[in-house]
């Protein structure tokens, strides 16, 4: 089944809130290899002027690739994971992310194209304070191949 | 440390390294960004899965490689909140062996400076066995 051009343009709530945790920043920070001790260390974080540790700044696609799942895994949409590679990626960080946020994150898909034997498709990630500002901005494209290109 | 540790904006020349560093990536460290990321994609960490996809062999996450480039980027700069704008694209595979580690290969150089908004782009040239693997990898830092 080819990806369904149609979901272009649809919108997603904000759903569930994500508390960013301590632990959390600091299992990714070590995955990545990000040894700044902000990450880990709230006295070093304090030091820079935030209330607590900071996020590496990729951090934020823990929270964009959940959000997508609503999308990407949604059998109507039409999108094969087996078949997916990922194309670009970009972050926009309106403040940094710390430990104690609570955010919530609203799915906007931004593009669904058909091509002869690829798709891609584009998701933009409006992730916001509880109180509605902006945090981050989280935009992903993904490559599809079609099955004739298998 | 404080703000005041970062680069200044006016010492910095376009074209100018910043940073240069090797990384290295074996398949225990896949295993630990998956759980850490949530991305469980099997290519990543299972050699069955991904050569019946028509890989090599396990490769690296892509999110694996960005995460860990700008590491040099927040390592120079002295803060991880200095990083506003953070883009790559994926540009080839980089396969992990087992036994053994990828080297992935970082340089960080100054792509644009904005002395009235007090900000540099900082260019990243991520390559494996001198093959780029990400393509317009570009992080905007604010310096002031």
């Amino acid at each position: 089944m080819p990806v369904d051009t149609t979901f272009a343009g649809r919108a997603y709530p904000p759903g569930d809130v994500y508390v960013v945790a301590r632990e959390k920043l600091r299992e990714f920070a070590e995955a990545t290899g990000a040894t700044h001790p902000a990450h880990t260390d709230p006295d070093a974080a304090r030091a820079l002027g935030y209330p607590d540790v900071v996020a590496p700044p990729t951090f934020a696609v823990v929270i964009a690739q959940r959000t997508e799942a609503q999308y990407v895994e949604d059998p109507a949409a039409g999108v094969d994971f087996s078949r997916v590679v990922h194309a670009d990626e970009r972050f926009t960080h309106h403040r940094p992310i710390c430990a104690g946020d609570r955010l919530r994150t609203a799915l906007h898909v931004d593009a669904v194209t058909q091509r002869a034997t690829l798709s891609m498709i584009t998701t933009r990630c409006e992730i916001a304070d509880e109180d509605g500002s902006p945090v981050a901005t989280v935009v992903s494209t993904l490559a599809v191949r079609s099955e004739d290109d298998a | 440390m404080s703000r005041d540790a970062r680069p200044a904006v006016a010492d910095l020349a376009v074209g100018q390294e910043v940073a240069r560093r090797t990384l290295t990536v074996d398949r225990a460290r896949l295993v630990r960004y998956a759980g850490a990321s949530g991305d469980f994609n099997p290519i990543h960490w299972n050699e069955r899965v991904a050569t019946s996809v028509g890989l090599p062999g396990v490769i690296a996450h892509g999110m694996w490689t960005m995460g860990a480039a700008v590491t040099v980027v927040v390592d120079w700069v002295g803060d991880p909140g200095a990083v506003v704008d953070y883009q790559t694209r994926f540009t080839r595979p980089v396969p992990v062996p087992d036994p053994g580690e990828a080297a992935l290969d970082v340089v960080a150089t100054v792509g644009a400076v904005d002395v009235d908004a007090g900000t540099a782009r900082i260019d990243l040239t991520v390559t494996v066995d001198g093959v780029r693997v990400l393509g317009k990898a570009q992080a905007v830092v604010r310096l002031v």
